[in-house]
């Protein structure tokens, strides 16, 4: 049986993890990004983002001040006995965190804009859970900043404009965000699904490995078509000119209303932030990063 | 790379051109949309700002017994603060701002008239700016909450800062979209 302590300690150990230390992949594209780049400034932003890496690492520090929103994504087994909240275990766990790592009190009522309790209130952490088949338990967290979560897109297209229109609707996207989302970014796109649930595709298409081909052949194919379009506008790292100016676009889909073309975009900062923590051996582990 | 040491004086800033990599070494002050509210509205800064630097930044900071200690305090998106950016500049007298993702070129230009440069720190390079502070000078307009208050930092070779925007209009922000 999943103790609530356990499974809360975890919980602050995925938070402290994502705000110091980024994963692997990212760390890959971002290094072999950086070495394609030939303007001095873009050369330079990318030497401070290493080195920036390097002491968050070492001093156990959050890479950014902006310790973000969180979104927890937890697949749970039908078969697994649960007697906790887990909810309410995430909320303690951002607490507990919020303290401990620490993390900035970056949570506010929206319309007081008053200080909501150590970063959590109604809707905040953000929890999706899916019911999966056998004891399998994953959760996937997501960090994000509010420099890249306030460009953020819904459009909702005329389905006849097709895979084009899903470029554009990317390209516009980052064009007016320019150097605000801290570029090079990563680009989650929902493609179909509705007006709730393409975002949501957006955000769950984040937790994907930067470098890792998308299964869907012709989602792989427009994934590429529309990173190599990004990296024409020449925005580059922090909106000062380059030749990245998306680490990757990730694209997922759902069926959606023969009338509509839901495409949502969730843009995600150089420094993108998640963890996972998975069952392994009948406990639960942090596994990345 | 040019070291700057405010405050600084006119002729300090119409020098810089944009492209001009910049490090700072002395005092520079924090403030993000609630203090650049109340100045706009009239309240008078709490700290000296002719010839400053503020630093569009909400640090991330652990209270120990010494008192506070900053962990990570990279720049904060500027745009947030372009509809009270040039009343601020006039009302403070300050000389250059620091932060990310730049200003609008309407803003740019009056800036320019002003005699005050924008200089683009690296987004998310929070421990590298954290590391840079000697010391915290003071903390003022507290009630603000520890993000929105204004911090007064001594800093040692900040940087390397890029100088985005010049007092001649220049706006690098902009370069690739024309």
């Amino acid at each position: 049986m999943l103790k609530k302590a356990d499974f809360r300690d975890v919980v602050v150990e995925m938070l402290r993890r994502a705000e110091t230390n980024l994963p692997d992949d990212v760390l890959r594209v971002l290094r072999r990004s950086g070495k394609r780049e030939r303007s001095p400034i873009a050369k330079l932003h990318f030497e401070l983002m290493m080195k920036n890496l390097e002491l968050a690492k070492k001093f156990w520090a959050p890479i950014c001040q902006d310790t973000g929103t969180f979104t927890f994504f937890v697949q749970f087994g039908r078969g697994l006995k649960l007697n906790f909240d887990l909810e309410k275990t995430i909320g303690e766990a951002v607490a507990l965190a919020t303290r401990e790592v620490p993390l900035r009190p970056s949570v506010v009522d929206p319309i007081t804009r008053k200080p909501a309790k150590p970063n959590t209130g109604r809707g905040q952490p953000a929890v999706h859970i899916e019911l999966v088949g056998g004891k399998r338990l994953q959760v996937d967290l997501l960090v994000k900043g509010a420099g890249t979560e306030n460009w953020g897109r819904l459009f909702m297209l005329r389905p006849v404009e097709g895979p084009r229109a899903i470029e554009r609707a990317v390209l516009l996207t980052l064009t007016e965000a320019w150097g605000r989302p801290c570029p090079p970014t990563v680009v989650g796109v929902g493609v179909g699904g509705s007006m709730e649930t393409a975002p949501l595709l957006a955000k769950r298409a984040l937790l994907r490995p930067l470098d890792r081909q998308n299964p869907d052949p012709t989602l792989a194919k427009l994934e590429r078509q529309i990173e190599r379009a990004a990296n024409r506008t020449g925005i580059g790292p922090m909106g000062l000119g380059g030749e990245t100016t998306v680490l990757r676009v990730l694209i997922e889909r759902a069926v959606c209303h023969a009338a509509s073309l839901p495409v949502a975009i969730a843009l995600q900062c150089w420094p993108a932030r998640r963890a996972k923590a998975k069952l392994v051996g009948g406990r639960l582990k942090v596994v990345e990063p | 790379m040019t070291k700057l040491t405010p405050p600084l004086s006119e002729g300090d800033i119409r020098r810089l051109r944009a492209g001009d990599l910049v490090t700072i070494t002395g005092r520079i002050v924090t403030a993000r949309d609630k203090a650049h509210v109340r100045i706009t509205k009239g309240r008078k800064s709490p700290v000296g700002l002719r010839g400053g630097v503020i630093y569009h930044c909400g640090p991330l900071a652990k209270r120990t017994p010494k008192g506070w200690q900053i962990l990570s305090a990279g720049p904060t998106t500027s745009a947030r603060m372009d509809p009270m950016q040039v009343e601020f500049v006039k009302r403070t007298g300050v000389r250059a701002l620091i932060g990310k993702g730049g200003v609008n070129e309407e803003i740019a230009g009056q800036l320019a008239k002003l005699g005050c440069v924008y200089l683009a720190f690296t987004g998310g390079a929070g421990v590298i700016a954290a590391r840079a502070i000697e010391k915290i000078e003071k903390i003022l307009w507290e009630d603000l909450g520890p993000a929105e208050a204004i911090w007064v930092l001594r800093v040692r070779n900040f940087g390397p800062l890029v100088v985005a925007v010049d007092t001649r209009g220049n706006n690098l922000y902009l370069r690739e979209k024309r």
